[in-house]
């Protein structure tokens, strides 16, 4: 999928200045006027990425602290759980966006600028996907590792430090990884409330050059680049924790 | 008047409707070595995750070291307790070294170099001081066992459990792991082995028990055990086991 969007922009590219269809012209770095669009376009990046790095460890702490209770023999807690998983999941990213940005600051009484509503809105949403993953991680560390834990003597905290937690880490850092690229690109909903990221400048400049397909192209190609570093960090990190095992 | 280590009353345990332990009464005193057998089912793995609070018992009392097992002194008894399982257990995340480094530093509170240094000599005394390195991933089956032991032992329990450790093992690495336990017993270790190795048992065992349905049937020194077993149960167990 991912190869035959990259041909399909390189032939695309290729026929740059040629027909009166294209005009590649418009974010070539040939022209003067491609090259200050690409800045333009290019500029979101910083923000993309602060959102999305910022919303991933905010929502993973917030996975994990929802993930505990669901470890509770008691019934109350494991409720607390679901009920925050049931609740937050069910709510559309894109309205949850416009929620906390218009509704939040009328419920707090504060203002919130439009980059922390965007990473509250974003490690809300995803915190219920992270705590269902650190959930099933937990559960699926055989039980003789917890009685192992026990049976030195090891407290309930240090059990989980220790021994159970990391290796539920490992269990599901493949699942980690996709939750992080798909916060990446659910970043590009923060554009509605006026966030300058990728998809905020790209649609402000199909506005001012009538050049949609090109720029669109452009603000793909930015997106896979992001998502490609992704999966290779997150392959490299699996390589590191899975060595000598 | 020898001292008794671990005490039994009237000790049962449940699973909903099931009595997996139904009344066990037993004492054992310091230095000696018990052997429980019986069929499976027979509530033998029950019976010794009962002694260190991994199963919480339902009736009964359980004594270690004069104290009375509850849940406020769970950790302060599986501190005493040493444990191994079938399945080893190991934590595969963790090197040998740090496998047996955990307990003593964090709950025995000791410096990393003193927790070392003790784990160096509990390698050598199960004979690999070589796999201090290693991932429990890299090492044998009987390696991984020896490395199970050591691992209880760092915490310089005063009794020691073991769950059918030789089951899990390859015929030719049983041995490896009975002869560590064996060294271990004539140090004057205080053991409950569950096993099915019944050499073993001729050897080193004080005493042996058989258990069926959740109770102790029959308890004797080794040589009256075999050479006289008294209840029908106990003599088909032992024939079948046996091979004979
Ligand atoms: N957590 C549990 N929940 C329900 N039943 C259990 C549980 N643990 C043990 N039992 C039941 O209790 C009985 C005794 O189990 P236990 O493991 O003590 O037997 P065992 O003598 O160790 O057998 P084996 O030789 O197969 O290990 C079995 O019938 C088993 O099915
Ligand atoms: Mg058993």
């Amino acid at each position: 999928m991912q190869r035959a969007a990259l041909i399909l922009a390189l032939t695309a590219l290729a026929g740059c200045g040629g027909g009166a269809v294209w005009g590649w012209h418009v974010v070539s770095p040939m022209t003067e006027q491609g090259v200050r669009n690409l800045e333009f376009l290019i500029g979101g990046l910083w923000n993309t990425v602060a959102l999305s790095l910022t919303a991933m460890a905010l929502s993973t702490a917030l996975g994990l602290l929802v993930a505990l209770p669901a470890f509770s023999e008691r019934r109350a807690l494991r409720a607390v759980n679901r009920v925050y998983v049931e609740t937050v999941r069910s709510v559309p990213i894109l309205v949850m966006i416009l929620w906390v940005y218009y509704g939040l600051p009328v419920v707090a009484g504060v203002a919130i600028n439009v980059f922390w509503a965007g990473v509250l809105a974003l490690a809300l949403s995803d915190s219920a996907f992270q705590a269902e993953i650190f959930r099933a991680g937990v559960q699926a560390v055989p039980k003789g590792q917890s009685e192992a834990a026990q049976a030195i003597a090891l407290g309930r905290v240090d059990r989980f430090r220790y021994v159970v937690l990391p290796q539920a880490l490992r269990r599901i850092l493949p699942a980690l990884g996709n939750q992080f690229v798909y916060v990446l690109k659910m970043s590009s909903l923060v554009s509605v409330i006026g966030m300058q990221e990728l998809t905020r400048r790209a649609n402000e400049l199909v506005v001012t050059e009538y050049r949609p397909l090109e720029i669109y192209t452009i603000l793909v190609l930015e997106y896979l680049a992001l998502v490609l570093l992704v999966s290779w960090g997150v392959r490299r990190l699996e390589r590191a924790m899975a060595a000598g095992q | 008047m020898t001292e008794t280590v671990i005490s039994l009353r009237g000790v049962a345990k449940t699973f909903g409707a099931f009595r997996a332990l139904d009344g066990v009464d037993l004492d054992v005193a310091r230095g000696e070595k018990l052997v429980v057998c019986g069929p499976s089912g027979s509530g033998k793995s029950t019976l010794i995750r009962c002694v260190n609070g991994l199963e919480r018992h339902d009736e009964g009392e359980i004594e270690v070291e004069g104290r009375r097992l509850e849940p406020g002194t769970l950790d302060a008894v599986r501190a005493e307790v040493g444990m191994v399982f079938q399945q080893f257990n190991l934590f595969p995340h963790l090197t040998v070294l740090r496998n047996l480094t955990l307990g003593p530093m964090r709950v025995r509170r000791l410096s990393r170099a003193d927790a070392e240094a003790r784990a160096r000599a509990m390698l050598e005394k199960v004979r690999i001081p070589e796999q201090a390195a290693k991932y429990p991933g890299q090492l044998s089956g009987g390696q991984q066992q020896r490395v199970a032991i050591a691992r209880a032992l760092c915490m310089q329990p005063r009794v020691m459990l073991f769950d059918e450790p030789t089951s899990a093992l390859d015929p030719e690495m049983i041995k490896e792991v009975l002869d560590v336990m064996t060294d271990l017993a004539a140090e004057g270790m205080t053991m409950i082995v569950v096993t099915h190795e019944m050499g073993f048992a001729r050897r080193v065992a004080d005493r042996v028990a058989f258990m069926d349905a959740g109770r102790i049937v029959e308890m004797a020194p080794p040589a009256e055990f075999f050479a006289a077993p008294r209840t029908e149960r106990c003599r088909a167990f032992l024939a079948n086991i046996l091979g004979h």
